[in-house]
């Protein structure tokens, strides 16, 4: 079923903020004022956004090193967010992380990990705290292709379906871990779909489109708040950008410029405008409004980032432990 | 619980195997405790911690125990015996065995606003779990510039003896000591063992207790409500003028034996029992060493690297002045542990170990103590 308008136009309008924060930093990496390694979601955006828009504010996410998609999706502060790729005092984690060490918990997102697979298990222990403490949460455990070669995958999806706890596995499928594409590191697919529907919801989906990335998201969180316990959600996508850094590696051996322009084609922004156009009461000036406004939010949020100060040398030991 | 003594001599006539009989009880507690009250309420070493474990829960409902066997009917060296029965199954549980996952759940778990202990029965298994343990809890707090605090604690005991080998009696501190924003506790009396637990529990950070089993022989005296002692402030268990003899854990016991031979031969020991090694109790090593001018380091992990080493490091770096012969070290030999008997006696230090270091130290270039 397809979503109210209102929906499709705030889907789109944070897949085109991600996208746009995501062109901006690869606009200016190049000046090296940004020192800290970026790991661009471009073409991707899509499966960040369709299940924060299943979420509230409270619920927990955990996220990875290809984590900006993840944070401004779940209602990260964009400023703090530019500042940390700055390596500011102003930045979300204080200069201290850096782009792949992302965190807003004032909206559930309790850090991102760059250890493939690494924040899993962290999303399953909050799935526990929200039980244990009886409260009205879920929580998301983002994570990629290379993570589903990870041991700890299995170990939490086989602790979250034991104490049914309510937590959701979303399965970024981007096909590519560096330089490896999926099919050379598994052996077939991933076997949490085999996995008999009254332990855990199990589904794939097209990670491209934010509204069917939704409207699962939706069903898992249902199940999850009404105490039926994990889903799987396999969001085939795929990573448009080279593994880290700014550019595209179009010119790699491992794969095709023919390859990556078929996937642009059918980009997360490309598949909700075509959404959006085939509404009868659409107009077309009222997007242009909204990124340019978007735009300007983003205008602001880099030059906060580049006027703020860097951390002092000196507090280089601060925050090693929390009082 | 530990076995009586006629259990133990019973079993021990019966000619069978049990697993535990190499760990004889020790009736009489070792002279660790030196409190103002000689006399009090005794408990052994396990009942120290499971009483820790009942009274944090008690206190706070955020507190949750948690790892393989807890639940079992040996209540991992008693010390979480009959927790589950008074706590119910979903503050108590057993865990699959998953290391890493589970780490990563307690984890999770502690940033949700828990505050688990995790009990690994084997430092050991630690290493599975060392992605969790090393690359996330002990980096969630600077990682993020303390937006979020991991307030665990993860409980193993190294098993020394009975055969147990190179993969089930590692001492792995020197490891742990390594990593930044891991707290290391390591207790070495049963007053100890229950006031680090509450400290541990209380703490918003992660903290590793690594016991060592042969401490499960102790009975001592602790007191009954809850108390907790301080990271990062060792204690003197004997003070002495000649030489210093640092220790930690059960090392604590066998440099307590040191010293009293040594008082034969003259010289006059002073104890020190670190209690934690992160945060690390520095005044008190510097202190000590500056009186005595000598310094053995006795630990039960490796050489290399380890815990004997940053301690001698320390002294070199920061107490050489004080210093009037070189450092000594008595750690564990730089080799996987053997299972044989006659091997681990090799394998292991003692007391005889620590005499032997404290006595050559005495003898480079002619030193003596003062007055003998």
């Amino acid at each position: 079923m397809e979503p109210p308008r209102e929906t499709l136009q705030a889907l789109y309008r944070a897949i085109f903020r991600i996208r746009r924060v995501q062109l901006r930093i690869e606009s200016l990496y190049r000046l090296d004022e940004m020192k800290t390694p970026v790991h661009l979601c471009i073409g991707q955006e899509a499966v960040a956004v369709g299940v924060c828009a299943a979420l509230r504010r409270e619920d927990y996410i955990s996220s990875t090193h290809r984590g900006h998609g993840h944070y401004l999706a779940k209602g990260g502060d964009l400023k703090s967010m530019i500042a940390e790729l700055y390596c500011r005092e102003t930045g979300c984690s204080k200069g201290r992380g850096g782009s792949m060490h992302l965190v807003d918990t004032s909206v559930g997102h309790i850090g991102s990990s760059s250890i493939v697979g690494g924040s899993i298990p962290i999303a399953v222990g909050l799935g526990l705290s929200i039980r244990m403490k009886g409260e009205d949460r879920v929580s998301v455990a983002f994570f990629g292709d290379g993570a589903a070669d990870e041991g700890v995958l299995y170990e939490s999806v086989n602790f979250a379906i034991l104490k049914r706890l309510p937590v959701i596995f979303v399965y970024e499928n981007n096909q590519f871990s560096v330089c490896s594409p999926v099919s050379s590191r598994q052996a077939g697919e991933i076997i949490f779909h085999r996995t008999p529907s009254d332990l855990m919801h199990s589904c794939v989906v097209n990670g491209n489109d934010a509204v069917e990335v939704y409207g699962e998201a939706e069903t898992a969180v249902l199940r999850a708040r009404g105490g039926a316990g994990p889903s799987f959600i396999e969001c085939k996508t795929y990573r448009v950008r080279e593994h880290a850094g700014a550019g595209s590696d179009s010119s790699g051996a491992y794969r095709t410029a023919g390859e990556i322009a078929s996937w642009e084609s059918r980009c997360p922004l490309v598949i909700l405008r075509d959404r959006l156009r085939a509404e009868r009461n659409a107009d077309p000036r009222e997007l242009d409004d909204m990124e340019k406004a978007v735009d300007s939010e983003i205008d602001e949020a880099f030059r906060f980032a580049q006027e703020s100060p860097l951390p002092r040398g000196e507090d280089v030991h601060l925050h090693l432990f929390c009082e | 619980m530990q076995p009586s003594g006629r259990q133990e001599e019973s079993r021990q006539r019966d000619g069978r195997y049990e697993p535990w009989l190499k760990i004889a009880p020790e009736f009489n507690e070792p002279a660790h405790y030196t409190g103002e009250s000689p006399s009090g309420r005794r408990l052994s070493y396990a009942e120290a911690i499971r009483e820790a474990l009942v009274q944090a829960m008690e206190i706070d409902s955020s507190v949750f125990v948690m790892g393989q066997g807890v639940d079992d009917p040996s209540g991992m060296f008693g010390a979480t015996l009959n927790l589950q029965k008074r706590f119910g199954k979903e503050r108590v549980f057993d865990t699959p065995l998953a290391e890493n996952g589970l780490m990563g759940v307690a984890v999770g778990a502690a940033v949700g606003g828990m505050r688990p202990v995790y009990f690994h029965n084997r430092p050991d298994f630690l290493l599975l779990a060392m992605d969790q343990l090393v690359n996330h809890a002990s980096k969630w707090s600077y990682m993020f510039g303390g937006a979020v605090s991991v307030p665990l604690v993860v409980w193993a005991c190294i098993g020394r003896g009975w055969g147990s080998a190179a993969q089930h009696s590692q001492a792995l501190q020197g490891l742990f000591i390594h990593v930044p924003g891991l707290k290391l506790v390591m207790p070495g009396t049963c007053f100890d063992a229950k006031g680090l637990m509450l400290s541990a529990i209380a703490d918003n950070n992660p903290v590793l207790i690594i016991e060592h089993r042969y401490n499960f022989r102790y009975k001592g005296i602790v007191p009954e409500q809850p108390y907790r002692i301080p990271f990062g402030r060792g204690v003197v268990r004997k003070p002495g003028k000649d030489v210093t003899l640092v220790a930690i854990s059960y090392m604590v016991s066998e440099a307590l034996k040191a010293a009293d031979e040594l008082t034969k031969c003259g010289i006059d020991a002073e104890v020190i029992d670190l209690r934690t090694l992160r945060p690390l109790d520095k005044e008190i090593i510097l202190a000590s060493v500056g009186k005595t001018g000598r310094l053995v380091v006795a630990d039960s992990g490796w050489k290399t690297g380890g815990v004997t080493a940053e301690i001698a490091a320390l002294a070199a770096e920061q107490g050489f002045s004080g210093l009037k012969a070189p450092v000594r070290r008595v750690a564990s030999l730089d080799l996987p542990t053997p299972a044989g008997y006659t091997l681990e006696d090799a394998f292991y230090p003692g007391a005889k170990e620590i005499v032997a270091a404290a006595r050559e130290i005495f003898s480079w270039r002619g030193s003596v103590p003062e007055g003998a």
